[in-house]
């Protein structure tokens, strides 16, 4: 059995002047050591409710729980210290006018984590060579660095506090595709390693899948379905989980199938101009 | 089949830079030729030259020929009796490919009066046909809206009809799927499969996403860094990728899109 780390119950939240809330009596319940991902498009509520479970906005109605206790009951350090985020554009969430090693350092000094300086740089280097940077990296500034690098520096910072809960919020989105694996492999790594826990808000369903154990699919502020990821994806009850799940574009069969396998399947599915089917792709993705 | 239009060593250079090299491509009636490379491959600037389109200070060499007639040193005025009628293209951001002051029907109509020379009255009924041809709802009420009051996936239909409806012969698409979400993505997707039927389209898709140009085109070039690694057949370059970076890309491609819990098998 794991305990309960974070859970929202009943959330609810109207924007002013909007016809419907964005977010409208939802059920989260994120257990220790249990990765959760929250998939839906745009529109679904995802950010909304990762923000009421950052603290970072209030619910209209309903309540967040941290450890058991109501969020406002939580002192804000021991909370921070212990929750922490990544955000999907590390261009815009790294200061360009800091270097690394200050950046990274940031969450450690606001939480007063450290005794001193040197103690804080020691963490520094730690959670760089973690992400797989070098600790000397924590001179150079952000605009010195790729995409994945500076998404890699957003997870060092996120990490110095040693947080039980990384909450990510579309974290490989804006990431080429053989970058998007690196980072994805990296997340895994660390939640294998740290025992941290992983809360993943994503558009696909594909790297929820890879990262989660538990999924959450979310439509127009609501849950349309939740629970282990293998059962939703293997057998969604909901006509929304399937349409997303049939969405999705996918290479063919045989350079899906498992590392090894591929040479031992016919390729049978059927490709542009070689079927010349103008269907062939929403069949292969059925 | 004919070309309609072809490039043949494609090169744009800046300053001492070289951004595009050596590309070659050629695209006749309903062709379908997938553009593939990562961020900063040269993908968005192949289609901007094909288009006459490279911002200033930007050298062009090679052949871009539309219809045969080279235009690579022609004049703006040449090309802009190229561009929207015989080539058109579709961007990834609809939002600003439409103006935000002016009623969709009205955006879709102004190529038609300007190419076509239709009448206002002719032009606004052949917005409303391609409004219903792309799959907008209620298209007599939404030819008067103005683009922020449609959703993203409708603006995305609505760049679709402006680029169509003047019944171009090749149409440029540069990520038109990207912003969108994945059961749009879809249906867009689609979209195009049946336009292309319909209206004999070649087409010419840019993307950095593989499982979709693979869905889409029967031919396929990978670009990095400007340069050709690959290109073939799409079955070719998928199943017997013979460039390493081909090669990564597919591989890359099938893990990040792998739905790997328990026994789920797609």
């Amino acid at each position: 059995m794991s305990a309960e780390l974070l859970a929202g119950r009943s959330l609810t939240r109207q924007y002013a002047g909007r016809p419907r809330p964005a977010l409208d009596q939802v059920d989260v319940t994120i257990d220790s050591g249990v990765s959760l991902g929250i998939v839906g498009e745009s529109g679904a509520g995802k950010s909304t409710l990762l923000r009421l479970l950052l603290g970072v906005d209030r619910p209209s109605s309903g309540s967040v729980r941290f450890g058991g206790q109501p969020l406002g009951k939580v002192p804000r350090r021991e909370f921070r210290s212990q929750v922490q985020v990544v955000f999907q554009d590390p261009r815009s969430s790294l200061n360009p006018r800091m270097s690394v090693g200050a950046i990274v350092a940031e969450p450690l000094r606001s939480l007063k984590i450290g005794k001193d300086r040197a103690e804080r740089a020691d963490r520094v280097a730690e959670v760089l060579t973690a992400v797989g940077l070098h600790p000397d990296d924590g001179k150079r500034y952000p605009h010195e660095f790729s995409g994945g690098q500076r998404q890699r520096i957003a997870i060092a910072r996120a990490l110095a506090p040693s947080p039980r809960l990384l909450l990510a919020d579309e974290p490989v989105s804006a990431l080429d595709v053989s970058v998007r694996l690196q980072i994805v492999d990296l997340l895994r790594e660390l939640v294998d390693t740290l025992g941290l826990t992983l809360v993943l808000v994503s558009h696909d369903l594909a790297i929820v899948s890879q990262l989660c154990q538990q999924v959450l699919v979310m439509r127009h502020g609501r849950v349309v379905e939740s629970g282990p990821t293998a059962t939703v994806l293997e057998r969604p009850t909901q006509d929304y989980t399937r349409a997303l799940l049939a969405a999705i574009p996918q290479l063919p069969a045989d350079l899906t199938a498992p590392p090894g396998t591929a040479d031992l399947l016919p390729s049978a599915a059927a490709l542009p101009g070689e079927a010349a089917l103008p269907t062939a792709r929403t069949e292969e993705t059925a | 089949m004919t070309t309609i239009l072809a490039a043949e060593h494609l090169t744009v250079t800046l300053d001492d830079r070289t951004l595009v090299k050596d590309l070659d491509v050629e695209l006749a009636a309903r062709d379908r030729v997938g553009l593939i490379g990562e961020s900063g491959s040269g993908k968005s600037l192949t289609a901007l030259a094909l288009l006459g389109l490279l911002p200033e200070g930007m050298r062009v060499s090679g052949r871009i020929t539309v219809d045969g007639r080279d235009l690579i040193a022609a004049p703006d005025r040449d090309w802009r009796r190229v561009r929207g009628n015989t080539v058109s293209m579709v961007f990834q951001e609809p939002l600003t490919a439409l103006d935000p002051l002016m009623p969709i029907g009205r955006q879709i109509a102004g190529p038609l009066r300007l190419h076509r020379g239709l009448n206002r009255t002719d032009a606004q009924a052949q917005a409303v046909h391609w409004c219903e041809r792309v799959g907008l709802p209620d298209p007599e009420r939404l030819v008067r809206a103005l683009p922020h009051e449609i959703s993203g996936g409708q603006r995305q239909r609505v760049a679709l009809a402006m680029a169509l409806a003047c019944r171009p012969r090749v149409l440029i698409a540069d990520e038109p799927t990207t912003a969108l979400d994945v059961t749009v993505q879809a249906q867009i997707l689609s979209l195009f499969d049946e336009l292309i039927e319909e209206t004999s389209v070649a087409l010419l898709f840019i993307s950095h996403d593989l499982p979709v140009v693979a869905g889409l085109a029967q031919r396929l070039i990978v670009m990095r860094d400007g340069r050709v690694e690959e290109s073939g057949a799409t079955g070719d370059v998928l199943r017997r990728p013979q460039s390493a970076y081909a090669r990564q890309l597919v591989t890359s491609a099938a893990q990040v899109t792998r739905l790997t819990v328990g026994t789920v098998e797609r």
